[in-house]
């Protein structure tokens, strides 16, 4: 069953000519990891953001659970969902245990109930709770942090989950582990997961499916080994060719 | 000299205690009702250039007018006394808490607002949760530098008998007594500092995330 869908969803900026997201459709089925794959200005960011309704679509209609999301409170909406960006957002004021329950607290959990869930997710994602919950996000580092932000977009549990870039900023070891542990969380929770990237390596290497966007258009939508095999068109070959030449600098120079 | 402030303080404590009281009262209530017009305009400012333009375009013109001069133009107006001093103390504070609660609003990054509403804050609640905290250190340091502006200038209301520690300095100067003049400039200076040092320790106290 499909729990998302793009239904010839358009998107266009006053600012720039073209269509940010052009007529794309794709449908989503529950509990699959999806990553959007393309260069910068490909209006992968800009398709994420219309998921949770940060961005209203000019025409189309998108499907969440079986809902038109036009219908739905973009409030209530973001709260279903997790999201996650490349730059975490922590607030600077709040501790992390602050950071993680901010929307619980607004919603008046019980200090019992929030204390239990932060250290709950903490544990999940890899921080000792004892030794990060009252600390502040300056004193954590960028891995630490976005550990805390994917904890942060967890907190009630949604069932859907929206990651644009969130490995963007991090070296590539701490990328690495962290991608391992996201895998590891998708299999654990089954959530269905967007995960916007332009590292092609990261998209195939996380994806069920991987979706290509050029130019706001969606190229092609398939399991990564069906997109290696055949591409859909010239630039996803192209992309297909970039990824396949790095490799080749490894394998020859191997020791 | 030295002798002569020192027999001055021995002989006049209750009225030194009693100016500096008035002066420090003057001084943070000017300061209090500058914050309370400040602040909120400042917010308000920060939400658009052309809201900017109106409220700070008033407070920059009577910026440039001297207090003392301010302070005499008032007296056809509104007499002298204590309200006169508080409306042109209340104008030379303004303006810095404008200026840094814009800025304070303005810098709090993109980024920090999207990831608020990604995660299902209402705008009010990214007001009161997000945006106001992170514009916090900005703000403060706005009421900052106003604190010690209207230290230094609550002299100035002794010129129009409000009071405060400008009555040593006029008194000084009026008599010619460079003692009274140094006791009164030495005292206005400690003062000043002393609120400043105060006022940080409140900051920090606010601020606790800024020092761990």
């Amino acid at each position: 069953m499909s729990v998302i869908i793009y239904d010839k969803v358009c998107k266009r900026f006053e600012s720039s000519k073209g269509y940010a997201v052009d007529h794309v459709s794709a449908e989503i089925g529950e509990g699959e990891f999806i990553t959007i794959l393309g260069s910068s200005g490909c209006g992968k960011t800009t398709l994420l953001k219309l998921t949770n309704r940060l961005y209203d679509p000019d025409s189309g209609r998108i499907m969440v659970a079986g809902k038109d999301i036009s219908s739905v409170d973009p409030v209530e909406l973001r709260r279903s969902m997790g999201y996650v960006i490349q730059q975490v957002g922590l607030f600077p004021h709040m501790t992390i245990r602050d950071n993680i329950t901010a929307i619980p607290a607004l919603m008046k959990w019980d200090r019992k109930r929030i204390d239990d869930r932060a250290d709950e997710l903490l544990s999940l994602v890899g921080l000792e709770p004892s030794e990060f919950r009252d600390r502040y996000p300056h004193q954590l580092s960028g891995g630490q942090q976005q550990r805390v932000g994917l904890a942060r977009a967890l907190v009630l549990d949604p069932d859907i989950m929206l990651m644009d870039e969130p490995f963007g900023a991090i070296d590539a070891i701490t990328r690495l582990n962290l991608q391992n542990e996201l895998m590891r969380l998708h299999r654990e929770l089954g959530k269905t997961i967007l995960f916007v990237t332009h590292d092609i390596n990261e998209a195939f290497k996380l994806g069920d499916r991987v979706m290509v966007m050029n130019e706001g258009r969606l190229l092609q939508f398939d399991e990564p080994h069906e997109i290696a095999r055949h591409p859909a068109d010239d630039f996803v070959s192209t992309l297909i060719e970039s990824a396949r030449s790095q490799e080749h600098f490894w394998t020859e120079n191997e020791e | 000299m030295i002798t002569g402030i020192a027999e001055y303080i021995s002989t006049h404590t209750m009225q030194l205690l009693g100016q500096i009281a008035t002066h420090t009262g003057i001084s943070l209530f000017a300061l209090l009702v500058a914050a309370v017009i400040g602040i909120p305009c400042g917010y308000l400012a920060s939400r658009s250039e052309k809201a900017e333009l109106i409220v700070s375009a008033p407070f920059e013109m009577l910026r440039v007018v001297p207090s003392l001069a301010f302070l005499i133009l008032l007296i056809p107006v509104m007499g002298t006394g204590l309200a006169p001093t508080i409306v042109a103390l209340t104008v030379l504070a303004v303006p810095p808490i404008l200026l840094n609660t814009i800025v304070g609003f303005r810098t709090v990054p993109d980024f920090m607002i999207e990831s608020a509403m990604g995660i299902g804050m209402t705008d009010k609640e990214i007001l009161h949760k997000v945006r106001i905290p992170a514009a916090m250190p900005m703000i403060l340091a706005g009421v900052r530098t106003a604190l010690v502006e209207v230290f230094a200038s609550t002299t100035l209301a002794a010129k129009i008998g409000a009071g405060g520690l400008g009555e040593i300095i006029f008194t000084g100067l009026g008599l010619n007594r460079t003692d009274l003049l140094v006791l009164g400039g030495v005292l206005t200076a400690v003062l000043s500092l002393a609120a400043g040092g105060v006022f940080d320790a409140l900051s920090r106290r606010i601020m606790k995330y800024k020092y761990v």
